[in-house]
């Protein structure tokens, strides 16, 4: 038993969870993509304390690098106008919680009834081979250089469907989000959506909601004259 | 770790993450929110295979490896429905799930 590999799988854990926790409560979404990627970071954390190097740099790298860059590309051209009084969750949003809290209500009890035959199977595993020598006893823990050993041979099929997987996303990701030239119109800025919608062309989401600032106001008469 | 910390324990923590990113893609009006919630289930799966690697087959690689072909197909998925995502603000100029009704009988 070691406390410290204790208390740093706590302090991961705690991490973890609790940005998780940020993620899907907190109102706004930017904020809830910074949590995500505070979450992974944990996870990856997690990853090193598990010996899994190269999973933890390739964690970092795709997630806390680019999926979360992604998914705060998408919040902002995406952007909407959240005022203070519109909902950011389901107006059932106990059902999903019921549903969640069911879920871990299951998957723990039953973890924790297999949990004395896993430590048992893990004693087993952590003995590496017989020395020959009467050297210590060591176990080799699996290594990038084994990964790729792997995906060069047994796991080679999989590798390359993975690959075409890859492109067929990218080249998906392009026609779906491509728009002809034509069709093409100028993105909004803040200030004009916020006045269309005054003006009731859009309309509001939420009529408590849309507080519009200063500045926006100052525009509105801009874009109201610009059209006339 | 692997000593002190029971595979129980890194178990019980990746179903956690699962049942908060399971809440979140529930809850979440924004298609977005949602996606960020699946993120979060995605990674609680890995956490899992890492973990069954680390404690019950660790000279072998098939637990990484299946984890790195998730984490793959998991950055796939994600530029796919961010490009969705896209395409549906640019159609309807919204992306609360509860708006894109069309096909709502």
């Amino acid at each position: 038993m070691n406390p410290i590999a204790i208390g740093v799988f706590i302090v991961i854990a705690l991490l973890t969870l609790g940005s998780g926790i940020m993620v899907v409560t907190v109102r706004n979404i930017i904020h809830s993509a910074l949590w995500l990627i505070a979450s992974f970071i944990g996870v990856a954390a997690l990853y090193l304390l598990m010996e899994a190097e190269f999973l933890a740099v390739v964690q970092i790298l795709v997630y806390a690098g680019a999926v979360s860059i992604l998914v705060l590309f998408a919040i902002m051209l995406t952007r909407q106008v959240t005022g203070e009084g519109v909902r950011v969750v389901f107006e059932r949003w106990w059902v999903a919680l019921l549903i969640a809290l069911g879920l871990f209500g299951v998957i723990v009890p039953t973890l924790w009834k297999h949990g004395a035959t896993w430590e048992e199977a893990a004693k087993l595993a952590q003995v590496g081979p017989t020395p020959v020598d009467g050297a210590a006893n060591s176990l080799q823990v699996a290594t990038a250089t084994e990964i790729g050993r792997s995906f060069m041979g047994e796991y080679l099929l999989p590798f390359e469907v993975v690959s075409v997987l890859l492109l067929m996303a990218l080249i998906g990701a392009v026609v779906i989000a491509y728009e002809e030239r034509t069709r093409r119109r100028r993105v909004l800025t803040l200030a004009e959506e916020l006045a269309l919608k005054k003006r009731g062309i859009v309309e509001p989401r939420d009529a408590e909601g849309a507080v519009v600032p200063r500045e926006a106001e100052g525009k509105v008469i801009l874009l109201d004259s610009e059209q006339a | 770790m692997v000593g002190s910390v029971p595979l129980v324990w890194v178990l019980t923590l990746a179903a956690g993450l699962f049942c908060i990113g399971l809440f979140g893609a529930l809850s979440r009006r924004n298609i977005v929110g949602m996606l960020m919630g699946i993120e979060l289930m995605l990674n609680s799966v890995n956490i899992n295979l890492v973990a069954f690697w680390r404690y019950l087959q660790p000279t072998g690689t098939a637990g990484l490896i299946f984890a790195i072909f998730t984490i793959a197909v998991a950055a796939a998925e994600v530029a796919v429905g961010l490009a969705m995502v896209i395409a549906i603000y640019r159609a309807r100029l919204t992306i609360n799930a509860d708006e894109i009704d069309t096909l709502k009988g």
